[in-house]
This record gives C-alpha cells, sequence and structure tokens, in this order.
C-alpha cells in the first residue's frame, strides 16, 4: 500500500488526538458529582419512619444551628508538629494550653494528595491588619483568614528554620486576640467557634504536593465554649479526613450538608447534644452520602457502605419509636450508642469509596495515552526523510505488519499487563471501565505502532549504511532559517517545563517570529545585493537558472506564476530600472511586519506579569472611546475587504461587503460601536437578525468556495478555479472571524491579512523557501496571532461571548463550535492560508501540500508529545492547576483542531493526485 | 616510506566560492620525516606572520576583556554605592566609554586595515564625521530593533538607549575602526566567507558574540524570580558583554584552531 505522506500525517494525528484525549480523561479525574437536578433541590430527609403504624416523627427540617459565628484560621503548611509537638510547645503557648486544657477538640487531620493549595495572597500581614475592624463588626457569621508565610518560609528555608519558631508565635498571638475576642461577644443563646487548621504540611525539605506523612499530617483544632473543658491525661488527637470539616461546619452552622461533599461529620463536635439529635446528624450525613453514591456508581446498592446505611437507618426507625413512647431509659441511651455507632461505620465505609473516586490521578490511563503519543511523535520523526522527499510518498506494508510473530506476542502482553493493572486497581481506572473490546483494540493500534516503528528503524539502518560517510555536507549546507527553525522548535518546546515561560508563552513567540522577520530581513539582503555585486560574475548563471526554471515549468505544461515572470524578466531583461521600487518595498517588508507585530503586541497585554500594563485594548473599550473604536471598527473591516477581495470572484465580492457591513451593523445593534448618524445611545438588542444576516453571507461564500473545488476535482479544471476557490473560503472564513471578534480585536484580523499578503508576495515567493520552512512559518505565526488576539494559557481569556453571537441563548454544540473557533482563530487562517499558498506553489513542487500537512503535524506533535511527559513528571508541581493543567487543555484543543486541519489537507491533496494521474 | 613527498605548496580551491575564480595557492605546514622525528618545519612565509598576527590579536583581544572587567571594577573604588546592578546606567555608560576608547587606540596603533591611504586632513575630518554619524545611526537602530523586540517605547527610553549604545560599541564601533564607513565592505565581511583577513574573521565573531548574547539575555526576563538582574535592560546588556568577552576569547582560539582552513584572499 502505498501512502502519501499527507494522508499519513492526518492519520498519525487523528490516532494521536486518540492518545491526547485518553491523557486528559485520566489527567482530569472526573470528580464525583450529584446529578444537576431541574426540580427543586432534594429536600432534607425527615428523620426514618419508625415502623409500625401511626408514629410520625416530627423532625422534618434542618436542625438549627449550633454556633453563632465561626472563625477558621486556615496556616498554609501548618504540620501536626507545629502545633502539637515540642515546636508548637515552645512558639504557641496559647494554643498549647487551649489544646491541653481548654475547651476544644484537635484532631490530625489528612490531606489527600495532590497537597497543593492556589496562592493568592502573599503577605500575611494583609491579612492581619484587617482583623482588628472586622472583629468588632457584627455583620458576619462566617469568617475565613487564610495565612501563607509559613507556607512561603517552608519552601525557602524547611521546616527546621529558624524563621518557623517566630511565625508560629505570631500565628499563636492572632489565635489568642480572635479567641478573646469570639469570646468576649458570646451571648448566652447561642456559642461561637474558632476552627485551626493547615491545608496541607510540609515535607522535611520544606515542599509540599506529595502524599508523605508530614505532607498530609495537618493539625484541626475545635476551640468552642461549648465543648466540655478537657480534663484527664492528654490523649494523642484522632485522625480524621480533611473533607470532614465540610460536614462537620454544615452542620454546625444549621445547613444542610452540600451534595458534593465526601466528608463523615466529625462526632465529638456535637458530643454535647442529645441523643436524638446525634443521630440526627449522622442520619442527614449518611443520607447526603448515599445519594451521591447512587448518582455516581451504577451498582450502589452491592456496596458496603450502603448496605450498612440501610440497617442503621432501619435501627434508627427502632429507636425512634421506643424513643416516640417515651422510653427514656439506660437501655434507650446504650441502643442509641450502639445505632451512633452502626452509623459511623457506615459513613467511614461510604466516604472511602467515594473518595477513591477523586483526587487520584488515573495514572493508567495516562500512561496508555503518554504510549501512544510518544509513538506517533516516534514514527513522524522516523519517516520524516521520506515524507519530505520529492515523491512524498512511502510504501507502508500493513500485511506483513499485522500477522508478524512480534505484533501478536505484543498484543498478548499488552493484554495481559491490561488485566492484571484492571484487576489488582485499587481506584476507579477510565481505561479499565471500557469495555473490553475497545480495550483490546487499542492495545491492538499500540503494538500496531511499535511494529510499524521498528521496521521504520530497521529500514533506515538498511538505507543508511551506505551514505553514512558524509553527514557533514547535508548540515554545512544549512542557511541561517534553518538554524532558527530547529533552535526555535526546541527551544520553545524545553521552555515548556518552566511555569513561568507557559504563563508568558507570548513572549516566546513574539521573540521567536521577530528573530524570524530579521532574519529573512538578512536573507533578503543577501538576494538583493550581493546577487547584484556578483552580477558581471553571475548573471550568465542566473540567467540560466530561470531558463532552465521556465523549460521545466513549460515542460509541465502548467502556468507559471505572474511572480515568476516578473522574476524572470528581470533577470533576463536589461536590469537596469526594472521593479526597482519593487526591490525596495521587497527590502522593507519584514520591518513593516515587525512594526505591525509591535503594535499588535500594544493591543492585548497578556499573560501573567504584566497582564496589568494598559493596552490598546482596554482603552478602545472603556467606554468614553466609542467613536474612535467605531472608526476603528470601520477601518478595519474597510481594510479587511481590499486585502481579501483580489482573488474572489464578482459573487463573493459582494457577499463579502454586505456581510462586511452586517458585522458593524451587529456591532452597533448590540452597542460596541455607533453609526455616525446616531448620537444618542438607543436600546441594545441582541443583534439576532444582524449576526445571522453576516451567517448566510459566511455560509454562501464557503458554499461558493466548496462548489469550485468540487468542480475542480470533478471536471479537472484548471488549478485556477481550485485556487479561487480556497481562496474563497479562507475569506469565507475571515467573515466569520470577523463577526466573532470583539471590535476592539478587528485591527489583529487586518495585521494577519496584511502580513499574509506582504511574506507572500515579497518574501516567500522571491526567496523560494521550501514548503518545510514556508509551513514552519506559518505555524509560528498562527501560534503568535493567537497570542496577539489576546489569548493566554489561563482559562480566564477564553472569550465565550463569541459563542452566543446570533444565538437566543445558550446552545451547547454552536457554542462550544464557535467559542473554540474564535479562540483558535489565528492559527486557524494561518493554517487555511498555507493551504492557499502551499496549492497556489504546486506548479514548482507538485507534493508540496503534502509536505506542508506533514510539517504542520510534527509542530503539533512535538509540543504535546514533550508537554504531556512534563506534566506527567511535574503532577505534584505547585503550580499544576492554575498553570499547567490550563495550558494542558490548550494543547489538547490544538491537537484536535489540527487534526481536522489536516484532514482538509490531505482532501485538497488528494483532489491534486487524481488529476495528476488523470 | 609511509610519508609522501612533501612539498610547502599545495592547491585548495576556497570552499564555497566560484570554481571558476583563479586558484588561490595557500602555504602550509606539514609533518616533516616520520612520527619518531616529530619536529614543526614552519616555513618562512605568511604562515609565521599570520602567527605572530594571531599573537597580536589575542593582546588586544585581552585588553578589550581586561578594559571591560575593570569598567565593572574600579568606579566602585572611588564612587560609593557603585555596582553594576544598582547603578547600571553609570556602568553601561563607563563600559561603552572605556570599550570605545580602547578599540579607537588600538586601531590607531595596530593598524589592522592594511592600506593606511595617504589622504588629506579634510578627507580624515570627512571620514571621522562619517563614521560619527554611522554609529548614531547604528544606535537608533539598535534602539528601534529593542523596541520592536518589546521594550517599552515610552518609558525607560534612557535604559533602552544605553543598552543599544552599548551594543553599538560592541559591533558597530568595530566595524569602523576596521572597516571605515564603506557599507559595501561590510556586506563583504559579513556575507559568507567575506572575510580577508584574520582581523575580519575577528571581527565577524566577535559581532556576532555579542549580538547572541543579548539575544540569550532576554530569556530570563518572563521568569518571576524577582531578581535585580532580570530588570530591564540588565540581563541583556549583561548577556551582551559576556557574549562579546566571549567572542573576543574564542576569536583568536578559532583562528588558531582553524589554521590550515583558513585562507585568505590576498589584498
Amino acid at each position: 500500500m502505498r501512502l502519501r505522506s499527507g494522508v499519513f500525517a492526518s492519520s498519525c494525528l487523528l490516532v494521536e488526538a486518540l492518545g491526547v484525549a485518553l491523557f486528559l480523561r485520566g489527567f482530569f479525574p472526573v470528580p464525583v458529582r450529584s446529578l444537576p437536578r431541574r426540580e427543586a433541590r432534594g429536600d432534607p430527609p425527615a428523620e426514618p419512619v419508625p415502623p409500625g403504624p401511626g408514629m410520625v416523627s416530627n423532625w422534618t427540617k434542618i436542625p438549627p444551628p449550633l454556633f453563632k459565628k465561626v472563625v477558621i484560621v486556615l496556616i498554609d503548611a501548618l504540620r501536626d508538629d507545629f502545633v502539637f509537638g515540642s515546636k508548637g510547645k515552645q512558639f504557641m503557648p496559647y494554643t498549647t494550653q487551649v489544646v491541653e486544657k481548654g475547651t476544644s477538640y484537635s484532631f490530625i487531620a489528612e490531606a489527600k494528595p495532590p497537597t497543593v493549595t492556589m496562592p493568592r495572597i502573599k503577605v500575611d500581614d494583609n491579612v492581619t491588619r484587617h482583623l482588628d475592624k472586622v472583629l468588632k463588626r457584627e455583620d458576619w457569621d462566617l469568617l475565613i483568614l487564610h495565612y501563607l508565610g509559613l507556607d512561603h518560609i517552608g519552601h525557602m528555608t524547611g521546616p527546621k528554620s529558624p524563621l518557623v519558631g517566630p511565625k508560629l508565635r505570631e500565628m499563636d498571638n492572632i489565635l489568642k486576640k480572635i479567641h478573646i475576642s469570639l469570646l468576649s461577644k458570646e451571648e448566652a443563646s447561642l456559642p461561637n467557634l474558632l476552627v485551626v487548621c493547615g491545608d496541607h504540611g510540609m515535607s522535611e525539605t520544606g515542599s509540599h504536593g506529595g502524599s508523605s506523612d508530614g505532607e498530609v499530617h495537618t493539625p484541626l483544632l475545635f476551640i468552642s465554649s461549648a465543648f466540655e473543658k478537657r480534663s484527664g491525661p492528654l490523649t494523642q488527637p484522632g485522625f480524621v479526613q480533611q473533607t470532614d470539616l465540610a460536614s462537620t461546619l454544615a452542620v454546625g452552622l444549621g445547613l444542610p450538608i452540600s451534595r458534593n461533599s465526601v466528608g463523615n461529620l466529625i462526632l465529638p463536635v456535637v458530643g454535647g447534644k442529645t441523643m436524638r439529635e446525634q443521630l440526627r446528624f449522622v442520619h442527614l450525613n449518611g443520607f447526603q452520602l448515599s445519594r451521591l453514591l447512587q448518582e455516581n456508581t451504577p451498582a450502589y446498592e452491592k456496596d458496603p457502605g450502603y448496605e450498612h446505611f440501610k440497617i442503621a437507618e432501619k435501627s434508627h426507625g427502632n429507636w425512634i419509636k421506643l424513643y416516640l413512647e417515651g422510653n427514656n431509659s439506660e437501655i434507650l441511651l446504650n441502643l442509641g450508642k450502639k445505632v451512633l455507632k452502626q452509623y459511623l461505620e457506615a459513613l467511614k465505609t461510604l466516604s472511602s469509596s467515594l473518595s477513591k473516586q477523586v483526587a487520584q490521578y488515573d495514572v493508567y490511563s495516562m500512561m496508555v495515552g503518554t504510549v501512544i503519543i510518544m509513538e506517533v511523535l516516534l514514527l513522524l520523526l522516523l519517516s520524516l526523510p521520506k515524507a519530505l522527499s520529492s515523491q512524498a510518498e512511502f510504501e507502508v506494508s500493513l500485511s506483513p505488519l499485522l500477522f508478524s510473530l512480534l505484533f501478536y506476542l505484543m498484543c498478548l502482553m499488552l493484554c495481559a499487563v491490561h488485566v492484571i493493572v484492571c484487576t489488582s486497581a485499587e481506584s476507579s481506572c477510565y481505561f479499565c471501565s471500557m469495555s473490553w473490546l475497545t480495550a483490546v483494540g487499542v492495545m491492538m493500534l499500540i503494538s500496531a505502532l511499535m511494529c510499524s516503528i521498528l521496521s521504520a528503524i530497521a529500514k533506515i539502518f538498511e538505507n543508511s549504511r551506505p551514505p553514512l560517510k558524509n553527514p557533514v555536507v547535508s548540515s554545512s549546507s544549512w542557511s541561517e532559517i534553518d538554524v532558527l527553525i530547529l533552535a526555535g522548535t526546541i527551544g520553545h518546546v524545553l521552555s515548556l517545563g518552566a511555569s513561568s515561560f507557559i504563563e508568558e508563552e507570548h513572549q516566546t513567540w513574539y521573540f521567536l517570529i521577530n528573530t524570524l522577520c530579521l532574519v529573512l530581513c538578512q536573507e533578503l539582503c543577501r538576494n538583493n545585493f550581493l546577487l547584484k555585486e556578483w552580477d558581471p560574475q553571475h548573471s550568465t548563471t542566473v540567467k540560466q537558472n530561470f531558463d532552465s526554471i521556465g523549460e521545466a515549468s513549460e515542460c509541465k505544461n502548467i502556468d507559471i506564476p505572474a511572480a515568476r515572470n516578473s522574476k524572470l524578466g528581470e533577470a533576463t531583461s536589461s536590469t537596469e530600472f526594472i521593479k526597482r521600487s519593487d526591490k525596495w518595498i521587497s527590502l522593507a517588508s519584514p520591518w513593516i511586519i515587525l512594526i505591525c507585530c509591535r503594535l499588535l503586541r500594544s493591543l492585548n497585554q497578556t499573560g501573567v506579569q504584566w497582564a496589568h500594563r494598559p493596552d490598546f485594548g482596554h482603552w478602545l473599550t472603556s467606554s468614553e472611546q466609542k467613536s474612535e473604536l467605531s472608526f476603528l471598527a470601520a477601518v478595519s473591516l474597510l481594510m479587511i475587504f481590499f486585502l481579501v477581495q483580489r482573488r474572489c470572484s464578482l459573487v463573493s465580492k459582494i457577499a463579502m461587503v454586505l456581510g462586511l457591513l452586517g458585522v458593524y451593523s451587529y456591532r452597533a445593534a448590540i452597542g460596541n460601536v455607533i453609526f455616525p448618524w446616531q448620537h444618542a445611545s438607543k436600546g441594545i438588542s441582541k443583534g439576532i437578525t444582524e449576526a445571522r444576516f453576516v451567517y448566510v453571507f459566511v455560509l454562501g461564500i464557503v458554499f461558493t468556495g466548496t462548489k469550485d473545488l468540487l468542480k475542480s476535482q470533478v471536471i479537472s479544471a484548471d488549478s485556477s478555479v481550485k485556487s479561487t476557490g480556497l481562496w474563497e473560503v479562507y475569506s469565507g472564513l475571515v467573515l466569520l472571524v470577523a463577526l466573532l471578534f470583539r471590535p476592539h480585536n478587528l485591527p489583529v484580523l487586518v495585521f494577519c491579512l496584511l502580513i499574509q499578503t506582504m511574506m507572500t508576495k515579497y518574501i516567500w515567493r522571491p526567496l523560494k523557501f521550501d514548503a518545510a520552512q514556508i509551513t514552519i512559518m506559518h505555524y509560528w505565526f498562527g501560534q503568535a496571532f493567537f497570542y496577539f488576539q489576546g489569548n493566554s494559557n489561563g482559562i480566564a481569556t477564553v472569550d465565550v461571548s463569541a459563542g452566543f453571537v446570533g444565538l437566543e441563548s445558550y446552545v451547547e454544540i454552536p457554542a462550544i463550535f464557535l467559542t473554540a473557533f474564535a479562540t483558535y482563530a489565528g492559527p486557524l487562517l494561518w493554517a487555511i492560508h498555507l493551504l492557499c499558498y502551499l496549492s497556489s506553489e504546486v506548479s514548482r513542487n507538485s507534493a508540496a501540500v503534502g509536505h506542508g500537512c506533514f510539517c504542520y503535524a510534527l509542530m503539533r506533535s512535538v509540543p504535546v508529545a514533550i508537554y504531556i511527559v512534563l506534566v506527567t513528571g511535574l503532577r505534584y508541581h505547585l503550580f499544576i492547576w492554575s498553570v499547567f493543567s490550563p495550558k494542558l487543555l490548550y494543547e489538547g484543543v490544538h491537537v484536535f483542531i489540527t487534526a481536522a486541519i489536516c484532514l482538509f489537507f490531505t482532501a485538497m491533496d488528494q483532489n491534486h493526485s487524481h488529476k495528476v494521474q488523470d | 616510506m609511509a610519508a609522501p613527498t612533501t612539498t610547502n605548496c599545495r592547491f585548495r580551491p576556497r570552499p564555497g566560492t566560484d570554481p571558476r575564480a583563479p586558484p588561490v595557492y595557500v602555504t602550509g605546514w606539514r609533518r616533516a620525516g616520520s612520527a619518531a622525528a616529530a619536529t614543526l618545519r614552519w616555513p618562512v612565509n605568511r604562515n609565521t606572520m599570520k602567527e605572530a598576527e594571531v599573537r597580536r590579536l589575542l593582546a588586544a583581544n585581552l585588553l578589550c576583556v581586561f578594559s571591560v572587567i575593570l569598567s565593572a571594577v574600579v568606579p566602585a573604588s572611588f564612587w560609593d554605592g557603585f555596582t553594576v546592578f544598582g547603578t547600571h546606567l553609570a556602568w553601561l555608560c563607563i563600559c561603552s566609554v572605556c570599550v570605545s576608547t580602547l578599540n579607537i587606540i588600538l586601531h590607531l596603533v595596530l593598524k589592522p586595515n592594511l592600506a593606511p591611504k595617504r589622504s588629506s586632513f579634510a578627507h580624515k575630518i570627512s571620514r571621522f564625521l562619517k563614521c560619527c554619524i554611522y554609529f548614531f545611526m547604528s544606535c537608533i537602530l539598535f534602539h528601534a530593533i529593542i523596541v520592536l523586540y518589546g521594550a517599552p517605547l515610552i518609558e525607560s527610553v534612557t535604559e533602552t538607549f544605553l543598552f543599544a549604545v552599548l551594543l553599538s560599541t560592541f559591533t558597530t564601533l568595530q566595524c569602523l575602526c576596521m572597516l571605515g564607513p564603506n557599507i559595501q565592505a561590510w556586506i563583504r565581511v559579513f556575507s559568507k566567507n567575506g572575510a580577508t583577513s584574520i582581523w575580519e574573521s575577528s571581527l565577524q565573531i566577535t559581532t556576532m558574540c555579542s549580538i547572541l548574547g543579548a539575544w540569550f539575555g532576554a530569556f530570563p526576563i518572563p521568569l518571576d524570580w524577582d531578581r535585580p538582574w532580570q530588570v530591564w535592560p540588565i540581563s541583556c546588556s549583561l548577556g551582551a558583554t559576556f557574549g562579546y568577552m566571549a567572542g573576543l576569547i574564542i576569536a583568536p582560539l578559532w583562528i588558531h584552531w582553524n589554521r590550515k582552513q583558513l585562507t585568505y584572499k590576498s589584498r
């Protein structure tokens, strides 16, 4: 079977998309969640109905609160021994006294890995200086203080640092202040509660994120006058889970327990209440947990926790019956204790089976995904020399591969591994929960990929024996552009290992495209000046070259592009005055592009560190600048028309004009811009009609383009029909982007089109880059434009408003499609432009589209594969959830989009190959 | 005997040039006799001259390196509170002035461009003025490029401009000393295989290294380490300086290492 590189690359990307999806599913385990309910929120359950007729409990409401005010002091990285150990005795005298003799309960709360914080406020004084004011006020019920200083000390100098003591003393004084203030405010009716806890501990080196004892053991203190005074010998604090705090606080504040909580009530906190109340609380907790279990596990009835709960509920009913009958003896109390014990047992089992489903990376699915992605990358890299050869085709023999012994052995081995892993796994695993057939299919895919990699390696070794002698020759012929492209790609991939470089990734791309423009400038200078300097010697050879090119293209009977004609003319004719201005524009074009990029950079400040800097985008969107914004939008739309129309047919031109007018009137309708004749702001509508008006033209233009493409395929007309068709599809997409972009971002679109035009006319055509170089330059500019339009690697910058353009209300599928399209508009437009450019270059290099598709796939696979490995290694990093995971999502979505683009490329390439065969 | 017959001259076409160009005869050294008699015999011709030139180049370059180091160390002795980070702008000025004076002095003393034309005083003056204009233009050009790379346009103009001056000192000034205000010569030197003497090779290397150093110096700016040297333009100017010093040291070594491959077209 012969495979063209485009087809090969797209199929590789599809497989890779599968691997990415599997990895993402394993990396972001779906947390246990109760189903969103349309009907009224589930009422809290009444007490269990006692058996027998006639008796109904009157406790059907949520029990009243136990505490009036609650203060939670969260001290970041507070390890258990900082409070209960020798350090606590030394530096936290007040807390120790309260723990040992006061009215308090102390526990060791276990954190679940990954033990990370989402840090926000960095200086503790910023928390404390508001404390006095707030404590005096009466308008709050719950106060949460988050002190981060201890964590910083831990990260910098470790738990044994001399800085820890003073910090603990500071915390102790704050606790004392709060406690005294709470005590002084207390009324007879309800006591107050002070909770002291840590979110995670620290290891012996001061870091956290993992699951060692020091990292997961944190102290949990409940201090309230409602509790009995401690007496007798001090006992070791008992172990609870951190998640228990939520349920306990809910009960304490008289609120329903939140539906997705997996915690247990900490019973000693409500120990002062009557037996009936206590039973009521644990029943509420158990009911909530069992409902959560029902919604998340299909076979919930077999769960031991659920069974226990049902038994306990029954005995509870019996107990209520006895109670309501007025039985109030010692026996009832003992019986109550027994029921309580049953409940606690049930709660424990329930929450352990629930929490198994959360807070754990599904490492097996991640591994399978990573293996697939890495195999695809290896395969792409190994087939690089063949795929970029002039035929852009290679022989793939699937049948001997599929019948080889190695393939079957590998399949068997992987299936055995799968069975072993899935039967021994304690936590739930997505890949194991898939059907057996799918799993076997995936295993076969992995082994097939492995076998093809091995065969590719074998082939390379067979072929490369003779010409292995002089690899130096090939490396010495590298131009500056090649060096830059290679170094930039590698450097960018490596930079993904640092969280700051991910936050500021736009800087990397801006830096790279700037350097690219400068190198292009140098290349242009060399092309223009040095050729001229050596003119007397070299004109003959140049002439010969051009002649031969001309002959070659004439032999192929394909029309030579206009630019080539002019170039040919320049070289052969007397060269004195022809196209002198062209030369200077060509020399100036990199600088114009650089200036465009600099302007765009100050349009949208993005990233994290400098995101607060003032930029044009914010200035334009502020309400005073409406007229400026309107002017800018109008000019931009006009420019878009002029830049796009030159290669469109007349019908598309008219449709484009109307569509762009529609865009402006849509923006005017929703109140972003104003018409000059419209002085007062009139009522703001949703602009549904206007937006749909534009959609009609977008579809119309895209349809015309598609029609041309089909025509060029079916009746095999000349290639100009096809390039017009492609350009029309492109202009339709431009119109759609113009509609979806916010008005202040329209200049991004204008500059995108301008740069593409200049690059094509003055840089790529004259300098005759090959398809791979062109593709990589397109990819880089696409990435830069992703950030120019205001995106970042944080989720917050996704413009979801694009998903509502022209829609009455939220409709899932179109909203997702439109948002994704608007977010990835930059890379998409550059990719489609690449296709337009390459298919117009087909006359020079018939395999250009295939090469482009392959390079594009490779450029996407390399960062994704490396990033996935990096993220797996950094999964306990402090910033994993705030920096690395959003980037992972962006990368994943980008892979899916690139797969779609490559399929489109392949479809276009298909047409061409048919034609060549004809 | 295993050793082939020996000649002091051998014919080798210059790599990468037009094969039709007249052949360049290059003198080379060879190992005389067998391995036992491992004595090097130096033909008394251009090679010894080249060795001497390389030594002169090395000395000049080391002087430049020392001037850069001294510009960082010496002012602290008579100026309280001078540090490279703290009073960076002052250091930029001092370093630029030191390096440029030293370069001009070296140029006057060593006269590496071998054709000191007898020319009138007026001609010299116009030449000097031209050089000044070129230097100023290169400062402006570097400033523009730095701003295009993302430096703030309005704030910290002084910092950016002084950085541009430093870069021009490391690159343009040397070119002006060596080649004069002659754009054609510059283009020739900075195109492939365009150097005609070891001084021009050295010029190529130091210029490339300075610019690459400044380029690499921008890398740590986005990192959130909050270090004093991450402030604009310290990391870049330090990068350029280190690149320049590295280039100064590398250039003679590289020329020495590749002295067999380096074949300069005689003027």
